[in-house]
């Protein structure tokens, strides 16, 4: 399958993403710079971590208005898969293509550290390679983790099933401890926590690599 | 012509930064504050023109990037 790694100024989590797609997965993978108004034939793009455009105003608006943002858009119009990892889910919520918003962590520190998530649906393209309540353990890194959404779209989130991950400790404040939603048609997957950084014994834990299986098992399935 | 720019916090959102503020304030002896909420001053020069073309124009800004209404509200004047 082939993924595409967008990067914008200021990304800095899109080479380990392409690591683990080209390396790990051994699938094409290309990098997508921000001024690209088209994305070729991906079957998969990941909106990377980082700090797009300096976090400047708020952390991912500026990078929404970019012309591979408007690709990115169509892209999952048409049913595409797109993957945002930390700055990556600040820019989906930003662009609306996930709902709510991610501001400040609760406690105000930037958190760098491991957390152990609790896989609460299988049944998405990002997930499907994992157990039913499944604890993963992957890192996060961020400093506005906090999401946000008001009262009657965490319930839509919690009827249609599209809270895919939730921190078993919060670290950050967020509503009904949510690490990671998908969008309505379930083909838009954001998340705070870093798969990338684990996805190789090496680094500590091969838990995030299930989030890349699953996108690949779709992938090849389709 | 200036655009002045308030964006705040929505009530219900969370505001750490307020908070730990208000707690300061009252460390160094600041009594009788009840809440301290911390928001954004932006101010945009204007090239001129009709006034209520500029409103449209700033609100429309506003909408667009310089809030988030999920999480912000905004109030402008233009002078």
């Amino acid at each position: 399958m082939k993924f595409g790694i967008l990067q914008f100024p200021g990304s800095n989590c899109d080479q380990d993403a392409y690591h683990v797609c080209a390396n790990v997965l051994g699938q094409s993978a290309r990098y997508i710079w921000h001024k690209e108004s088209a994305l070729g034939d991906v079957d998969c793009v990941v909106v990377p971590g980082g700090f797009s455009y300096g976090d400047y105003l708020r952390t991912g608006a500026i990078a929404r208005f970019s012309p591979a943002m408007q690709a990115v858009a169509k892209h999952a119009q048409a049913g595409g898969l797109v993957i945002g990892i930390c700055n990556g889910f600040q820019i989906l919520c930003e662009a609306h293509l996930l709902p709510g918003a991610l501001i400040r962590n609760k406690r105000l520190q930037f958190i760098c550290d491991w957390v152990r998530l609790r896989v609460e649906s299988t049944g998405s393209p990002f997930t499907n390679a994992c157990q039913p309540g499944q604890i993963l353990r992957i890192p996060i890194a961020h400093g506005e983790g906090c999401y946000f959404a008001e009262p009657a779209v965490i319930k839509e989130l919690q009827r249609e099933d599209r809270i895919l991950l939730r921190y078993v400790d919060n670290p950050n404040g967020s509503v009904d401890n949510i690490a990671g939603i998908c969008n309505a048609g379930r083909n838009v997957y954001g998340l705070m926590p870093h798969p990338e950084r684990a996805s190789e014994a090496v680094l500590g834990s091969e838990d995030g690599r299930l989030i890349f299986e699953s996108i690949l098992r779709s992938v090849v399935a389709a | 012509m200036k655009a002045k720019i308030t964006v705040m916090p929505k009530r219900t959102v969370l505001d750490p930064q307020g908070k730990t503020v208000l707690q300061a304030l009252e460390s160094l002896g600041f009594k009788g504050l009840q809440e301290v909420r911390i928001g954004k001053f932006i101010e945009v020069e204007l090239k001129g023109g009709n006034k209520a073309a500029l409103q449209k124009k700033i609100d429309e800004a506003c909408r667009k990037l310089l809030s988030n209404p999920v999480i912000e509200d905004y109030e402008f004047t233009i002078k």
